[in-house]
């Protein structure tokens, strides 16, 4: 059942996705994406649960302290590219 | 579900966070808002993750810190130093590593309920039979997306070739290592009591590792928009996969939205080269363009050409031009250039505008965020639906290092391997100068007519330098 709803949320939510960004200008194609994959690193929340597995040392808690890295470059890096893109999007603006 | 977990609401208001800031970036006006929201809504899921009284007791307090200081430093340190020219290979480099954290996050989670002690509450809802195929799905997309990431980079930033490479009987390698991969998942979810699940898994990540590789190898590098926003979406559903391993909907529905993005993305991008997904993924078409150049495709006839002079006075005549940057302006790192000679003829009350392919470049916006860093307004910047009706006023188009996406062959000769594709219609205006290096064909490796046309003017040279050539002779008048 608890699958069930979760299958649910995973359906609806890819439905929502196509809705809100099926119309984006190929302006912001870029900042898009890299924003996205900032978001995508969410797993981050999976990585900061598994770091609790297991004894000191053990190979879940090691993989865990591994996923919280890549995860965190992924937040970071993603999210202070994106913008450092967009600000250059915005600053003409004002010059106009 | 029984006691009420207050954390949940807060990932609750986080994924409203992320969906708000999903809508905010496609519009230019909120797009930096929107990205910010996002972030907000990151950093309140994780701050709950790690006060939530059902980790915090056994989290490892020292190892987290770790984690996060090392991820914080790299990811910042690349997002400071990255030059836009970089930006694709930084987008497909990031796509990986979010995928390669998926992996670690259900590798985590199936060493830790195979050998460990402690189980999170959550997964032992979800039966084992759910919970194992999650795992294996999240385990086989992330590092798909990671192994194919690491060689769309090392193709993007040309470490290796960006042509196709065709291996022998690479049908039957990626076959092989995909339903390797996938019997080895099942047998791993599935009959966990006749093998060692640990080798399956192991196995498994090993497989898709490969097919990662070998599924990207022979995709050329004009098509790698494609396969960036592709691994893009790749990233969000391993994201998803891990969501379900974990029993998080925060996971799952953030995960679907990328998913669903870069799944958009990647349609647009196949839509503007008028090509099917198999199609691009199958492989073997074109390249870099090719340094020798087919027979046919170099076989040009009354080609004129005209030098920095003759251009800058053709330019110096017109009234609206129109440049239409390509891959060719990214190699040379011309777009300062350009959006100069832009100015310089604003000044004399030239209009200017520029007409810009979906897949110019190397990933989906690529031309539009090199001219953004050079200051381009980005009110200048038209989409080639919003142009194409233009060209016919126009007095003069400047082409610079595209190629394929201004061949008129896609229109006129439906036996073209590209006919059919959109393309921007350079030909129709008055007068069009191409800079270009050569006559070389670009990753289609077909002949382009244009050239040969009576309005067509060749530019033979190096982006930047001819462009400065001109410059230089325009403001001598």
């Amino acid at each position: 059942m608890i699958f069930l709803l979760m299958l649910f949320v995973f359906v609806l939510a890819i439905f929502a996705g196509n809705e809100l960004i099926s119309k984006v200008p190929p302006t912001l194609h870029t900042p898009l994406m890299s924003g996205a994959n900032a978001i995508s690193g969410i797993t981050i929340v999976g990585a900061l649960m598994c770091a609790q597995f297991g004894a000191e040392g053990s190979a879940a808690k090691i993989l865990g302290i591994c996923a919280i890295a890549f995860a965190t470059i992924n937040v970071i890096g993603g999210f202070l590219v994106t913008d450092r893109m967009l600000a250059m999007f915005q600053s003409k603006k004002k010059k106009k | 579900m029984d006691n009420f977990d207050p954390a949940q609401a807060f990932y609750l208001l986080a994924t409203a966070l992320f969906i708000l800031g999903i809508k905010r970036l496609g519009k230019v006006k909120t797009a930096r808002s929107g990205n910010q929201l996002a972030g907000v809504g990151m950093l309140l899921a994780i701050v709950v993750t790690l006060v939530s009284p059902g980790i915090g007791i056994q989290l490892d307090w020292t190892m987290v810190a770790i984690g996060l200081a090392i991820g914080t430093s790299i990811g910042a340190l690349m997002a400071r130093r990255v030059e836009m020219t970089g930006m694709p290979e930084l987008v497909a480099l990031l796509n990986g590593i979010g995928g390669l954290a998926s992996t670690f996050v259900a590798l985590s989670e199936f060493w830790g309920r195979k050998y460990g002690a402690a189980i999170t509450p959550e997964n032992v809802i979800l039966g084992p039979d759910v919970w194992g195929v999650a795992v294996v799905l999240s385990i086989l997309v992330g590092t798909i997306t990671f192994t194919g990431s690491l060689l769309a980079m090392a193709k993007l930033s040309g470490k290796i070739s960006g042509n196709p490479i065709l291996l022998p009987m690479r049908h039957l390698l990626v076959a092989g290592s995909l339903l390797g991969g996938l019997a080895l998942g099942y047998l791993a979810a599935f009959h966990q009591g006749s093998f060692d699940p640990a080798v399956m898994i192991l196995g498994l990540t090993a497989c898709a590792a490969v097919f990662g590789v070998i599924s990207v190898l022979p995709i050329g590098g004009a098509d790698m928009p494609v396969v960036v926003s592709l691994l893009n979406s790749y990233s969000g559903i391993a994201a998803s996969m891990a969501g379900f391993v974990i029993g998080n909907p925060l996971l799952i529905v953030a995960g679907a939205l990328v998913g669903a993005s870069g799944m958009i993305l990647t349609i647009i991008m196949c839509k503007a080269m008028n090509r099917s997904l198999g199609n691009v993924l199958i492989g073997g078409f074109g390249g870099d363009a090719p340094t020798t150049g087919g027979a046919s495709a170099t076989e040009y006839e009354s080609v004129k050409s005209a030098g920095a002079e003759e251009a800058a006075m053709i330019l110096d005549a017109a009234t609206s031009v129109i440049f239409i940057p390509g891959y060719g302006m990214a190699v040379a790192q011309a777009q300062h250039v350009v959006k100069e000679l832009g100015e310089e003829l604003e000044s004399r009350d030239v209009t200017v505008r520029y007409g810009i392919h979906p897949v110019a470049g190397r990933m989906p916006g690529h031309m539009n965020v090199l001219l953004a860093e050079s200051d381009v307004p980005y009110e200048q910047l038209w989409e080639l639906e919003r142009i194409n009706g233009d060209f016919k006023t126009t007095d003069v188009t400047v082409i610079i290092g595209a190629n394929d996406v201004v061949n008129p062959e896609a229109i006129e000769n439906p036996q073209s391997p590209i006919a059919g594709m959109p393309i921007l219609n350079a030909h129709e205006s008055g007068t069009v100068l191409v800079i270009k290096r050569s006559l070389s064909p670009g990753y289609a490796g077909i002949k382009n007519p244009l050239f040969e046309r009576d309005n067509c003017y060749m530019c033979f040279g190096d982006g930047k330098q001819f462009l400065t050539e001109i410059l230089a002779e325009l403001k001598e008048n």
